[in-house]
């Protein structure tokens, strides 16, 4: 072949190549037009109504009627929660950064706080006071999984904002400890507004951590029980627990007993990889993804046994707003 | 024979012509194929975390199953080119293979077995093809212009990996954010730089008569003084690494910068890399190509004390990537180019992924050594352990390589 038939040749497959990247980048499947909406607007005021993301925007559905039709706001959130009219969004402000943005009932930005990584979890306290996140830092290449999380806390009466639990003093196993690889995630509020409890991973172990903010400490509790979440009695903590001690093979949805320390595996025996949200005292909410990654959000009983329930297609990041 | 014969060719005029029309075709390819990987490895973290909601440490289980085996497959890749005389085959299969692992990433779904696959084939591929690539390079230009051609090559090759993450970004802009359309986008760019490949690079054929090499032959290798030197050498810089991940972490905590940084750093790297690998290959041919490798590891000793150093803010920020950047464009390809001349033309691939295979498994020993320190005794002591580390290895290379053969 001569020189110039291969460069021919070379031509012709780029223009080909090209007009497939182009072609398919212009008619990539856009975020699916809003889910079918009531007319009324979103708003956080406490009612017996479910928040929810749907196709990443803030929506609500009501308890009653958790499969009927939706509220959607034009709010962007990839993961959000909220309590007695106080919310928080964790939602991009360009393709490469994000923000933590807390909402008032109208959903109107109160404060923003920038992200340092990708969201991951979102929680606010009972009382609409406490604002926590965590988001996945890192950003590595296929040759280094150098992941580590980060979370915040912000205390919207003072305005004080913590950047980074990593700071707070720790004792472990009723020693004190300072170790870089320290990661903490998934904060859950007690009623005070001060105590919390979170996962803390360092030097492979997972633990449960009760948490003091203004003290800024922070102790060990547990090993294996990750993204806790406090009941509304402050009795129980629903967590995920690794099978078999090994997040490998997948978490199990249980209910730890603060008094006794018993834990309980619910009915739920899919991997659950979410904080889940106490509907009432006796139910849990939590996010489960179909193999085509559509998220669902689905119920199960908090005391163990019954079965696990769909509650809203379609939907993901559950919070009562009751 | 004296290494330093080797090292320290004689300087010619010539040295300012071209490097050639194979090297330069090589070239295009690697700048077309990195353009294509780079990007995907540019937005991999938000796909699995956003896209897929996959727990990082499930990526991390994944991640560190095929590391080490694909580094073994480059030898037997290696032996199959000099064993056929295929080089322009074997690395044109690595090629393709990485190419159709772009698609597969959008295969796999949300299965984690699957996207291991993918992401073992991926591997695989680029396993397969380095050193292939590197022997068809040493063997298109003269020795005295080594320096020079990889220099050229590392350059255009470094290029792509600076394009690729702005790619990425201009696809996620047009389509919507569309994981998909990169991926796709990445296949598409991949495939041109494989039909580049198969076009215009020349298999160099110049031993026709001599039998194909046999696996005795390719064993015997080891047993040669100044090839199990080099690849001794390979092996002590190896261990003097300890991996982007940790100096990009390391720099982002100090300056605690947000994500949308993370990936400009390695861009920052690329940059420095690919406006210095030309000179640096340039200077080699003159001034010896060990000097310049070890050269390399200093810059690499003085960006692991900037670490924790008494500058910060962006002079640390451009001193840091700088000197990265440096360290990569002063030993990447000049390793190869030193390693080159020392092997028979029969067994010049294989030989060519000894040394690499021996750096790379060296790299992942220190990489976990590493991680171990930095929980034993914290980043700054780790990072400046690092430091030690590399100015051993460069006196125990020195003297590896400085002694005489019998």
């Amino acid at each position: 072949m001569t020189t110039r038939l291969r460069l021919l040749a070379l031509a012709l497959a780029a223009m080909v190549l090209g007009g497939v990247a182009v072609a398919y980048t212009l008619l990539a499947d856009r975020p699916t037009a809003a889910a079918p909406t009531t007319g009324e607007t979103v708003t956080l005021t406490p009612g017996p109504r479910l928040l929810a993301v749907t196709d990443r925007r803030l929506s609500t559905v009501r308890l009653g009627d958790p499969s009927g039709p939706r509220t959607v706001s034009a709010t962007d959130c990839v993961r959000a929660y909220a309590a007695a009219g106080t919310g928080v969004c964790l939602r991009p402000v360009t393709t490469w950064s994000y923000e933590v943005a807390v909402l008032d009932e109208q959903l109107r930005t109160v404060r923003t706080v920038d992200l340092p990584g990708l969201p991951n979890r979102a929680r606010v306290s009972a009382s609409g006071r406490m604002v926590a996140w965590t988001t996945f830092v890192g950003g590595d290449s296929y040759t280094s999984s150098g992941f580590s999380t980060r979370t915040g806390i912000l205390d919207t009466r003072t305005g004080t904002t913590v950047a980074s639990l990593e700071g707070f003093a720790i004792t472990r196993d009723g020693r004190a400890y300072r170790n870089a690889d320290v990661n903490f995630w998934g904060v859950t509020f007690a009623a005070d507004d001060n105590r919390f409890y979170a996962t803390m991973a360092t030097a492979g172990q997972r633990y449960l951590v009760r948490g003091d903010f203004a003290a800024r400490t922070v102790e060990t509790l547990l090993t294996n029980v990750e993204c806790p979440s406090l009941s509304p009695d402050g009795t129980r903590l629903a967590f995920k627990q690794a099978v078999g001690g090994d997040p490998a093979k997948g978490w199990r949805l249980s209910v730890l007993d603060l008094a006794t320390l018993r834990s309980t595996p619910t009915a739920e025996t899919a991997s659950v990889d979410d904080q889940a949200a106490w509907l009432d005292g006796a139910t849990l909410a939590y996010t489960l993804r179909g193999s085509d990654g559509t998220p669902a959000i689905w119920t199960v009983p908090a005391a163990g046994g019954g079965a696990s329930s769909l509650l809203v297609p379609g939907a993901e990041s559950p919070a009562p707003l009751s | 024979m004296y290494l330093s014969t080797i090292t320290r060719p004689a300087t010619s005029r010539r040295g300012l012509t071209l490097v050639g029309g194979n090297v330069l075709a090589l070239g295009t390819v690697s700048l077309i194929t990195d353009v294509s990987s780079e990007m995907v490895t540019a937005i991999l973290p938000m796909y699995l975390v956003l896209g897929l909601h996959v727990s990082p440490l499930a990526y991390g289980v994944v991640d560190g199953v095929y590391t080490g085996a694909t580094a073994v497959l480059r030898l037997a890749g290696g032996y199959l080119a000099d064993r056929f005389r295929g080089r322009k085959a074997v690395a044109g299969f690595g090629y393709a293979l990485s190419a159709v692992a772009k698609l597969g990433l959008l295969a796999a779904g949300r299965s984690m077995t699957a996207f291991g696959v993918v992401i073992a084939a991926d591997r695989l591929g680029k396993g397969l093809r380095t050193a292939p690539r590197d022997a068809l390079i040493t063997l298109s230009v003269p020795q005295e212009a080594l320096g020079r051609a990889f220099g050229v090559h590392r350059m255009m090759d470094s290029i792509g990996a600076f394009l690729g993450p702005l790619v990425a970004l201009a696809v996620l802009a047009a389509s919507a954010e569309s994981y998909d359309a990169v991926f796709v986008t990445s296949f598409c760019i991949a495939v041109l730089g494989v039909l580049v490949l198969v076009l215009f690079v020349r298999e160099q054929r110049t031993v026709t008569v001599a039998p194909p090499a046999a696996l005795r032959e390719a064993l015997a290798l080891l047993r040669d003084p100044p090839v199990r030197r080099l690849a001794g050498a390979a092996c002590l810089l190896g261990l003097a690494t300890v991996g982007d991940g940790f100096v990009f972490l390391l720099l982002q905590r100090r300056e605690d910068l947000g994500i949308a940084w993370f990936p400009l750093l390695a861009v920052g790297t690329s940059l420095a890399y690919l406006l210095l690998a030309t000179p640096l290959g340039v200077l080699a041919d003159r001034v010896g190509r060990l000097p310049v490798v070890l050269g390399g590891y200093v810059a690499l000793a003085g960006t692991y004390l900037l670490l924790f150093g008494p500058v910060g803010g962006w002079p640390l920020l451009v001193l840091a990537l700088g000197l990265y950047g440096l360290f990569y464009a002063a030993t990447d390809g000049i390793l190869v180019a030193l390693a080159g001349p020392l092997l028979p033309e029969r067994l010049r691939t294989t030989g060519i992924a000894l040394v690499q295979t021996g750096q790379a498994l060296a790299y992942l020993v220190s990489s976990v050594l590493f991680g171990l320190a930095w929980q034993t005794f914290g980043p700054e002591t780790a990072s400046r352990l690092a430091a030690a580390v590399v100015v051993l290895a460069i006196g125990a290379t020195l003297v590896v390589l400085r002694r005489r053969t019998p």
